[in-house]
C-alpha cells in the first residue's frame, strides 16, 4: 500500500473513533458540559491532560526546534514538563477542592470582585485564541502535506470534527476523545523514533540510543554531531550556552517562564476539575506528566537522530543523487536548495550555505528569486545571488517542522509508519484545540453570561449558551486557521508570558495567603500583565531592544510574574484583609477532602 | 466542614489543631519537593549545566549537564510528583484518623 492509502486509512479510522466517542458521551447538564460530571478516573484524566497539553507545536515543531538549538532546546523540554510539578504541588489539588467550573471562577470568588473575574476572562480567552489558531493551522498543514488536499479544506474538515464532539459532549466528550487521541499521537511519535533509534544505534529505547554510539562506528552519536557542527560552522550541539542567542540568563528565564506559564494555562488547569476527589487530582497530575514524559523524553532523541540523518543524507550530494524525501518536501517549501554552481549540496552556518526554506514567501516571489539566481549563476544581466537574498530574509536552513514530518522518510521506514505521523499530528492538534475551545466557551458562557450578565439563567438555557459559544468559537478559530493573522506565530510566547504573569501569582496567593485582598491582587495582575505586554509587544513588533539585561520576549514572563508577586505583596499591608466568607473559603480548600465536606462540593448548589 | 473550625475561640478546638498540623506537614513536604524540583531542573539543567559538563563525567555519550537538560530533569519531575501523590495521600489518611480521634462526633 502507498503512503497516501495508509494515511487515508489511519485518518479515517481515528476520526470515526472520535465521532463514535462523541456520540456515546453526549451530555445533558452544565456539570457534564464544563467538568465532565467530575467522574473521570485519574489515569484517563492523565491521558486526556497529556493530549490536551501536547499540541501541534509539541508534536510537529518541538523536536525540530531542539534539533536546531541543541542544548538550548532543553528550555522547551524542562519548561513544558517542569510546570506540571508546580501545577501538581501548588494548584491542582486546591482548585479541585474549590470545585466550580473555571479559573476565572476561582479568581472572581477568592478576590470577591467582578473586575478580577473579567480580567481573568479576558486573559483566558486571549491566551486560548492565540493557541487554538495555531492548532487549526496545524490541522490544515497536516492535511495539505499528507492527504494532498487544499490546506483550507483540511481546516474545515478538522473544524467539523471538533464542532461535533465539542458541542455534543462538552468536557465529557472532549475528555474521552482526548484519551483516545493521546494513544494515537504517542504511538505515532514513538514508533518512528524507536525504529530510527534501532537502525542508527542498535538501541530500542530512543533515550538510550541518543547517548549510544553509532552502529558499526564506535563513535558516540552526540560526539559525531558535535564534530559535524564544528565542521559546518554551527555552534556545538551539546555544549551549554554555546548558541549565541541563548546565554545562561535567557535559558533560565525562558525555562522559568514556560514552567510558570504551563502551570497557569487555563485549559490545563480545568482538566483537574474533572476528577472525583482531591487525591485523584494529585494522581492525575502524576499520570499526566508520566504520559507527557514519554513524548518529551523521546523528542530530544528524535531531534538528534534527525539532525544526523539530515546532514548525512544531503551534504555533498549531486542533484541526481538527492534522496526521495528531499524531493517530496521540496515541493512544500519546507526545504529548498540554491546551488552555488558546483552541483553539490552544501548545508552550513556560513555564507556558502545552500539550504533554505520558503517561510512566508509567496510562490511568485520564490520563482522570482530562483530566476534571478539562475541568471546570476551564468553571469547574465539582472541576476542576483539567491543565497544572499534568502539569508538577508532570515530563511537559512530548513523549516523546523520538517524534522518530525520527514524523519521517517529520511530513515527509510515502512509506509505505514510514515502515514502514522499524519494521524498523530492531527490527534495532537485536535485534542489541544478542543480543550482550548472549551475554556473559551466556559469563560464566556459561564463566567461572563451566567455569573455576571444573567445569574437567573436556567440550567437548560446555560447549556444552550455554552453550546452556542463553543460552536461560534470553533468557527472563529477555523477562520483564523484559514486566514492566519500574521502575528500569531509571534505571540505564542505571549500566551505563556501572560499566563505566567497573570494567573499563576493570583492563584498561588489566593490559595496560600489568607491576607491578600482584592485591590493588591488586581493591581498585581495588572502590573504583571501590563509589563509583560509592553515588553513583548515592544520587542517583537516595534523593534524595542531587549533592554532588561537582554532577556528575550520568551523569558520576560518570569519577570512579569515576579513583578506581580512584588506588587501584590507590597500593597497588601495597606489594604483590608478579605471578608470572613473568603477566609472560610481559603481554609476550606486547604482541608483534605475526607476530613469534612467531601460531599459538599458535589451536592451543594453550584454557587 | 467541621462546624467548630471557624468559630473565633481563644484556644482552637481539636479539629482545628489537627488541620494546623496537617497544613504544616503539607507545607514542609511541598518545600522539600520544590527544592528537589528546582535543583533537578533549573539547577542541574541550567545554572550548573556548564559546570556539570566540565566535570568530564558522562553517561554514555551524554555530557552530564546536557543529559539533565534534555532527559534527567524530566525524570526528576515525574518522580517528584509521584512522591508527592503517595506522601500526601498518606498524610490525608493520617489527618483523617486524627480528626476521627479528636472529634468522635464528627460525621464522616
Amino acid at each position: 500500500m502507498s503512503v497516501l492509502a495508509w494515511t487515508y486509512l489511519f485518518v479515517g479510522v481515528s476520526f470515526s473513533l472520535y465521532l463514535a466517542i462523541a456520540w456515546f458521551s453526549r451530555v445533558k447538564d452544565t456539570r457534564g458540559f464544563y467538568v465532565a460530571g467530575r467522574g473521570i478516573p485519574a489515569p484517563i484524566n492523565g491521558m486526556a491532560t497529556g493530549a490536551d497539553w501536547m499540541s501541534a507545536a509539541s508534536f510537529l515543531s518541538m523536536a525540530g526546534l531542539i534539533s536546531m538549538m541543541g542544548y538550548a532546546g532543553g528550555v522547551y523540554l524542562m519548561g513544558w514538563t517542569g510546570g506540571f510539578v508546580l501545577l501538581a504541588l501548588l494548584l491542582a489539588p486546591y482548585l479541585r477542592k474549590f470545585g466550580h467550573f473555571t479559573v476565572p471562577d476561582f479568581i472572581g470568588d477568592r478576590y470577591e470582585s467582578s473586575t478580577a473575574r473579567v480580567v481573568a476572562v479576558v486573559c483566558a480567552v486571549f491566551v486560548s485564541f492565540v493557541y487554538v489558531t495555531g492548532q487549526m493551522r496545524g490541522v490544515g498543514v497536516v492535511f495539505a502535506r499528507f492527504l494532498e488536499v487544499d490546506i483550507n479544506i483540511g481546516v474545515i474538515i478538522g473544524m467539523t470534527i471538533v464542532f461535533v464532539y465539542a458541542t455534543l459532549g462538552g468536557m465529557k466528550g472532549i475528555t474521552w476523545t482526548q484519551a483516545a487521541q493521546y494513544w494515537v499521537l504517542i504511538t505515532a511519535f514513538l514508533v518512528p523514533a524507536i525504529a530510527i533509534s534501532f537502525r542508527l544505534t542498535g538501541q530500542w529505547l530512543p533515550s538510550i540510543g541518543m547517548g549510544s554510539s553509532l552502529a558499526g562506528e564506535g563513535v558516540y552519536l552526540l560526539d559525531r554531531l558535535n564534530e559535524i557542527h564544528a565542521d559546518l560552522g554551527f555552534s556545538s550541539y551539546t555544549e551549554s550556552f554555546a548558541h549565541p542567542a541563548w546565554n545562561k540568563l535567557n535559558v533560565f528565564c525562558t525555562t522559568l517562564a514556560l514552567m510558570v506559564g504551563t502551570a497557569g494555562l487555563p485549559h490545563v488547569i480545568v482538566r483537574f476539575y474533572t476528577v472525583r476527589t482531591v487525591s485523584a487530582a494529585r494522581w492525575s497530575a502524576f499520570w499526566a506528566l508520566l504520559f507527557i514524559g514519554l513524548l518529551y523524553l523521546t523528542a530530544p532523541a528524535t531531534a538528534a537522530f534527525a539532525r544526523y540523518y539530515m546532514i548525512q543524507s544531503l551534504q555533498g550530494q549531486a542533484d541526481q543523487d538527492l534522496p526521495a524525501w528531499f524531493r517530496s518536501w521540496e515541493r512544500t517549501g519546507l526545504i529548498l536548495w540554491l546551488d552555488d554552481g558546483d552541483g553539490r549540496v552544501r548545508y552550513s552556518n556560513r555564507e556558502d550555505n545552500e539550504i533554505f526554506r520558503s517561510g512566508p514567501l509567496t510562490a511568485a516571489r520564490q520563482v522570482e528569486i530562483r530566476a534571478a539566481h539562475a541568471r546570476w549563476l551564468v553571469d547574465a544581466p539582472g541576476g542576483a545571488d539567491g543565497r544572499g537574498v534568502m539569508r538577508s530574509l532570515g530563511l537559512s536552513g530548513p523549516d523546523t517542522d520538517i524534522i518530525v514530518l520527514a524523519t521517517p522518510e529520511m530513515a527509510g521506514l515502512f509506509n505505514w509508519i510514515i502515514a502514522l505521523v499524519a494521524a498523530g499530528g492531527l490527534a495532537a492538534a485536535l485534542s489541544t484545540a478542543s480543550g482550548l475551545l472549551l475554556v473559551i466557551s466556559s469563560s464566556v458562557a459561564h463566567d461572563l453570561y451566567f455569573r455576571i450578565i444573567n445569574p437567573q439563567a436556567s440550567e437548560g438555557r446555560r447549556l444552550v449558551v455554552g453550546r452556542t459559544v463553543i460552536g461560534l468559537a470553533v468557527i472563529v478559530a477555523g477562520i483564523f486557521g484559514i486566514y492566519p493573522p500574521a502575528f500569531v506565530s509571534q505571540v505564542v510566547a505571549f500566551a505563556f508570558g501572560l499566563a505566567a504573569s497573570s494567573f499563576f501569582p493570583a492563584l498561588l496567593l489566593g490559595i496560600f495567603s489568607r491576607r491578600v485582598g482584592t485591590v493588591p491582587a488586581i493591581m498585581g495582575m495588572v502590573a504583571g500583565i501590563g509589563f509583560t505586554t509592553f515588553y513583548i509587544v515592544g520587542n517583537v513588533f516595534f523593534g524595542m531592544p531587549a533592554w532588561l539585561f537582554g532577556i528575550n520576549a520568551q523569558g520576560i514572563g518570569a519577570v512579569g510574574m515576579a513583578l506581580n508577586f512584588a506588587v501584590a505583596g507590597l500593597l497588601t499591608p495597606f489594604f483590608p484583609p478579605p471578608s470572613a466568607a473568603v477566609q472560610r473559603l481559603v481554609e476550606n480548600i486547604r482541608e483534605p477532602e475526607d476530613a469534612g465536606p467531601a460531599l459538599e462540593i458535589d451536592s451543594a448548589p453550584e454557587h | 466542614m467541621p462546624v467548630s473550625a471557624h468559630t473565633p475561640e481563644s484556644s482552637p478546638p481539636p479539629p482545628r489543631r489537627a488541620l494546623g498540623r496537617y497544613w504544616i506537614a503539607n507545607l514542609r513536604l511541598m518545600a522539600l519537593l520544590l527544592v528537589i524540583w528546582a535543583l533537578g531542573g533549573l539547577g542541574a539543567g541550567v545554572l550548573f549545566a556548564d559546570a556539570l559538563d566540565a566535570l568530564g563525567f558522562s553517561l554514555g555519550g551524554f555530557p552530564l549537564g546536557f543529559w539533565f537538560a534534555q532527559q534527567g530533569s524530566i525524570i526528576v519531575f515525574i518522580l517528584v510528583i509521584l512522591v508527592y501523590a503517595v506522601a500526601m495521600n498518606r498524610l490525608d489518611a493520617q489527618h483523617h484518623r486524627d480528626m476521627a480521634r479528636e472529634s468522635p462526633e464528627q460525621p464522616r
